[in-house]
């Protein structure tokens, strides 16, 4: 290619595509650094009105959403060892003593498991499958393709109920490897269909020629084409724990006092009286950094793994 | 090699044996909100006694009958001891969820005469009024008001009120006197804030406006069904008072609620009495002893009131609050008979109510030194005496769901009239119970 | 690198070599789709049939030990002539196409502006898509708050660009807005997506051929509408066929947002399913209506894949 493209856009509209995107990246992100501020104002100025854009910060918030609490007099106060600790110190500025942990700590650590475990589940089985579609002649690929596909169309609460049952009877319901494996049931046709484009796109005869160099077909599958369908899975895997990190209608019905995880959990916690809104804050906040570290993470693949289709034929 | 195996027998027994008697864990579901907190405080002198370990599964109240129920309905056996809403007892007797109290009660003298009689009525008794008892009450609640009383006290507020309508600016009495004042009170500055007259409940999604309309629909002559013939509920849900009790709901929704009340229940109803917004609130009693402590609405500003009388001077106040019951699935029935004899205790109760739990016990709520002992103790008292649950029936959850969405669609959405909203709730509620075979 | 089975597998005739393989081909091939048939058996076909044999009859979840009757077609009959379902049909589909149509126009356009390759556009792109990161439970939740005519940051800011004052209107509690408010939160959350996908799209197109059509001088406008649009098509209309699906169940976000309210204004199908099914218990009845929204999904979605086959093959 000579140094002169006509597809390189020119400076000026550049700059005005430059100028529209960070205007709208600013709208986007005003909700989100909303949510991020209020995890670190008071009950008071979380709430006042009108809303405060400068405030003193705490963390007030996020002692709220790891300690359970309850109301002390005065009286009870004054006669209390003085505070063990700055979370102490700051809930008895407010009359309230802590009680003991929250359940938010248990929450957090069930999404880690469920998230990432079924994520990696539907990676697994989903690269398999594409892989067959994507090579092999299958009988009825197509049919089955779409069947694979028409299984995330059913809303969720439709198969809450036998699932409910069936969960009971095996002893699966309220525990991680159920909540996995439903998960996994989800994804896994989104799984299949991201896959299967990406292993579309990785050309057949680096296979042929391993294949011709005596390497089996599982052989070539690992060595040839999962190195090269990393981005792809990589960005598949993305998608997949976005969905099942924050599910919330399966995690509201079928989990409970063991398996249950942060987004049913989230949106009721309250304080002392109202909806105790800098501790959901706090919670929004911290359950939203693990995917976004992931997303960071793999914001390379990300991007590289939308440009690949680029060499699409 | 036998006096190994009968060793090694011997050792598993008696580890199982250990094991059992140290392990013994109770698990209490309640909803997650202010009493619960208070609730595991009050816990600990149980496991000390004991020797049993306390577990809590606390819902939110948005899915706690959801997920509750779902529990029970699919004998699931998280639960030990359940403190349970009032209206699920109906549901939860006939479908054998709860253990039946009756012989527990009589062999360990717990006497249903030692409790508030609507609370024995409302959290124990299925069939309603007779000596059936499914729970111990557990936590007395009832929809009052509290009102900033700081600003009822302002000089320049009280004269210009009492120029406008020829009378001192006091609590009301009756709703007519409680409008009149929110609408005074509608889009005032005061502090250099606008300020609105009531918050109210108008949830939609579980059962907030069925709660707070209710609350004021009992005082307008509303009543479930006929007191001669149970289920005959034409003339009874839609009579001229129950109408004219629905349209005074939505004229106050529409008067005087600050904006964007259209779907709030008690968090809500807090957050907006707390930030200053509101000079007259709806709400739980349970809400109260926050309200006290708080920095800006506590210290002696707000004032607690007993539901107001409607236009013939009938005075009813809507029911909340729970009892505690013995969950029929649970293998540990003993261990969770031996909490509710603990919690029924004068003494647990006392410490109960110290704590911000609002005790059912009659030795404590008649104590001469009770209704001084906070500033809306004796709203709560008085309350507790008027007051009028909704259907307990097995089929609650329909019942409720139907007025939430009739309810709604009038007072909020503004569609039709209350004529026609209550007639429509009387023809859903027939269709429920002709399902059910009650009519 | 120099392999035993190298070796073998050359030694053999070539005609065997590619028997075998062709055997161990289809293995593989079963081997590999298995796992993943099966569990969607297990987890979604197997639950379906379920709830396909409970819609014929009046099970109710709550009521373990009544009898449980065969009644026919009545449950798919009574949900066909109920007025109230088309009234829950239609906020679904003012739902549907709105965000679709905000979704795909705000998105592409994005994507295209991306496109222009400035500098931090990697940064940027990141930073968009931080919404959809988000879950709709939570975020539907905290939008009541930004929604919240006299603390919320919407109204404020609503009243600072255009002086309508902050506590004169209730996006969650009008009829009128309230449909809008839902749109506007799933379009915020999940813009982010479309763009992504129509990313892709562009980045797929080879350069060759806009240099192609600078020799040719056709205009800008034109290239735009002659090349970009068709081929991004492929890929925009499988971001509509995954929202589309996605907001045809929408539950989380929209219950947390309204609950339905006002009246049944954003009631939206899932919300009224999980209100029979799990509230109401009516387990059969609820059975079949989950039947007839899925037969609905499917049958919409069919249709448009063929569409979509057909436009990449062109």
């Amino acid at each position: 290619m000579s140094s002169y493209s006509v597809t390189e856009p020119s400076a000026r509209s550049k700059s005005v595509a430059a100028v529209l995107v960070v205007l709208y990246a600013v709208i986007t992100l005003l909700p989100l650094l909303w949510i991020i501020s209020t995890s670190f104002k008071t009950g008071p100025d979380s709430i006042s009105y009108p809303p405060k854009a400068i405030f003193s910060p705490t963390v007030e918030g996020y002692v709220n959403l790891f300690t359970n609490r309850t109301r002390a007099t005065t009286e009870q106060l004054a006669t209390m060892p003085p505070p063990a600790n700055f979370a102490e110190e700051i809930v008895r500025k407010r009359n309230e003593v802590i009680t003991g942990p929250s359940r938010f700590g248990e929450r957090f650590l069930n999404s880690v498991i469920i998230g990432f475990g079924s994520t990696f589940l539907s990676i697994m089985l989903g690269t398999l499958a594409a892989y067959a579609f994507s090579r092999f002649k299958v009988p009825l690929k197509d049919d089955l393709l779409f069947f694979i596909l028409s299984t995330r169309m059913m809303p969720p609460i439709a198969v809450a109920i036998p699932i409910f049952l069936m969960y009971r009877t095996l002893g699966l319901s309220d525990t991680h490897l159920g909540m996995i494996l439903l998960y996994t049931g989800v994804n896994i046709s989104l799984a299949v269909w991201l896959l299967k484009g990406f292993i579309d796109e990785i050309p057949r005869e680096y296979e042929e020629a391993a294949l011709i160099d005596g390497y089996t077909r599982f052989q070539a599958f690992r060595q040839v084409v999962l190195p090269q369908a990393a981005t792809g899975i990589a960005s598949t895997a993305i998608f997949c724990l976005i969905f099942a990190w924050n599910e919330y209608a399966f995690a509201v019905l079928l989990t409970s006092g063991n398996a249950q995880t942060a987004p049913p959990f989230i949106p009721t916690i309250i304080g002392v009286g109202g909806q105790d809104w800098p501790a959901v804050a706090a919670g929004a906040t911290l359950f939203l950094l693990p995917v976004m570290i992931f997303t960071i993470l793999l914001r390379k693949h990300l991007l590289r793994g939308i440009t690949f289709g680029a060499v699409r034929k | 090699m036998k006096a190994k195996l009968l060793a090694a027998t011997t050792a598993a027994a008696w580890m199982a044996a250990g094991a059992a008697q140290a392990q013994t864990e109770l698990t209490l579901c309640w909803a997650a909100w202010d009493p619960a907190n208070a609730l595991v405080e009050l816990s600990k002198d149980f496991e000390a006694q004991s020797g049993i370990k306390m577990k809590f599964e606390f819902v939110p109240w948005p899915n706690f009958a959801d997920r509750m129920l779902n529990e029970l309905n699919s004998g699931g056996k998280l639960c030990d001891l359940m403190i349970g809403d009032s209206q699920w007892i109906g549901g939860s007797a006939e479908s054998g969820h709860y253990v039946k109290l009756n012989d527990f009660f009589a062999a360990n003298d717990i006497s249903m005469d030692a409790f508030v009689p609507a609370t024995v009525t409302g959290y124990s008794e299925w069939p309603k009024n007779t000596p059936n008892y499914w729970s111990l009450p557990a936590f007395g609640d009832v929809v009052g008001w509290t009102y900033r009383k700081d600003w009822f006290e302002r000089p320049e507020i009280a004269a210009e009120f009492k120029a406008k309508y020829g009378r001192d600016l006091v609590a009301p009495q009756t709703f007519a006197e409680l409008k009149d004042i929110a609408e005074f009170f509608q889009g005032r500055e005061i502090d250099g804030k606008t300020v609105y007259g009531a918050s109210i409940y108008t949830e939609r999604g579980s059962e907030g406006i069925t709660m707070g309309a209710m609350d004021v629909m009992y005082s307008f002559g509303f009543k479930y069904d006929n007191p001669e013939k149970p289920y005959d509920m034409a003339g009874f849900v839609n009579s001229p008072g129950a109408v004219a009790g629905l349209e005074f709901y939505k004229s106050l929704y529409d008067c005087c609620t600050p904006p964007g009340s259209s779907n709030g229940y008690m968090g809500e109803g807090i957050d907006a009495y707390k930030s200053g917004q509101v000079a007259l609130q709806m709400n739980f009693a349970f809400t109260w002893p926050g309200f006290e402590v708080d920095p800006n609405v506590g210290g002696g500003k707000t004032g607690y009131l007993v539901n107001p009388a409607g236009p013939d001077g009938e005075r009813y106040a809507q029911l909340g609050g729970q009892g505690i019951s013995v969950v029929a699935y649970s293998e540990k029935q003993d261990a969770a008979l031996e909490y509710i004899k603990w919690f029924a205790k004068p003494e647990t109760q006392a410490k109960w109510w110290s704590m911000g739990g609002f005790s059912c016990l009659r030795a404590v709520v008649e104590d001469p030194g009770f209704a001084t002992s906070q500033p809306y103790a004796q709203a709560f008292l008085d309350s507790m005496a008027i007051v009028k649950d909704f259907w307990a029936e097995p089929s609650y959850a329909t019942l409720l769901q139907d007025t939430q969405k009739r309810l709604h669609d009038y007072v909020v959405a503004g569609n039709g009239t209350a004529q026609e909203a209550l007639d429509g709730l009387v023809q859903d509620w027939t269709t429920t119970f002709e399902d059910e075979g009650k009519l | 690198m120099p392999n035993p089975l190298d070796t073998a597998a050359r030694a053999t005739p070539d005609r065997i070599a590619r028997k075998l393989r062709g055997l161990s081909d289809r293995a593989i091939a079963w081997a590999f789709v298995a796992p993943t048939i099966f569990l969607l058996l297990a987890i979604n076909i197997f639950p379906l049939i379920w709830t396909i044999r409970l819609s014929f009859t009046n099970f109710a979840a709550n009521k373990p030990n009544a009898e449980v009757k065969w009644v026919g077609l009545r449950n798919y009959e009574r949900i066909l002539t109920d007025p109230d379902i088309w009234q829950t049909m239609q906020a679904t589909a003012h739902f549907l196409v709105w965000t679709i149509v905000l979704q795909v126009l705000i998105g592409f356009t994005l994507a295209w502006l991306i496109n222009r390759k400035f500098r931090g556009n990697d940064l940027l792109t990141t930073l968009i898509v931080l919404p959809m990161m988000l879950s709709p439970a939570v975020v539907g939740n905290f939008w009541t708050f930004l929604y919240q005519p006299q603390i919320g940051l919407i109204n404020y800011a609503v009243e600072f660009f255009t002086g309508i004052p902050a506590s004169s209107f209730s996006m969650l509690g009008s009829v009128t807005l309230a449909p809008w408010a839902i749109v506007i939160v799933d379009t915020w959350m999940w813009t982010p997506f479309v763009m992504l996908i129509c990313l892709a799209g562009l980045r797929s197109i080879p350069d060759y051929i806009y240099e192609a059509a600078e020799v040719d001088r056709a205009s800008p406008w034109r290239q735009f509408w002659t090349m970009t649009v068709p081929m991004v098509l492929p890929f925009l209309m499988l971001a509509v066929l995954f929202r589309g699906i996605e907001n045809f169940k929408m539950f989380d976000l929209v219950v947390q947002l309204t609950g339905g309210g006002p009246g049944d204004t954003t009631l939206l199908s899932s919300i009224e399913l999980k209100r029979e099914a799990f509230e109401k218990w009516r387990t059969g009845y609820s059975s079949a209506y989950a039947i007839i929204l899925f037969v609905t999904v499917f049958g919409l979605a069919s249709i448009y894949v063929k569409a979509l086959n057909k436009v990449k093959e062109r």
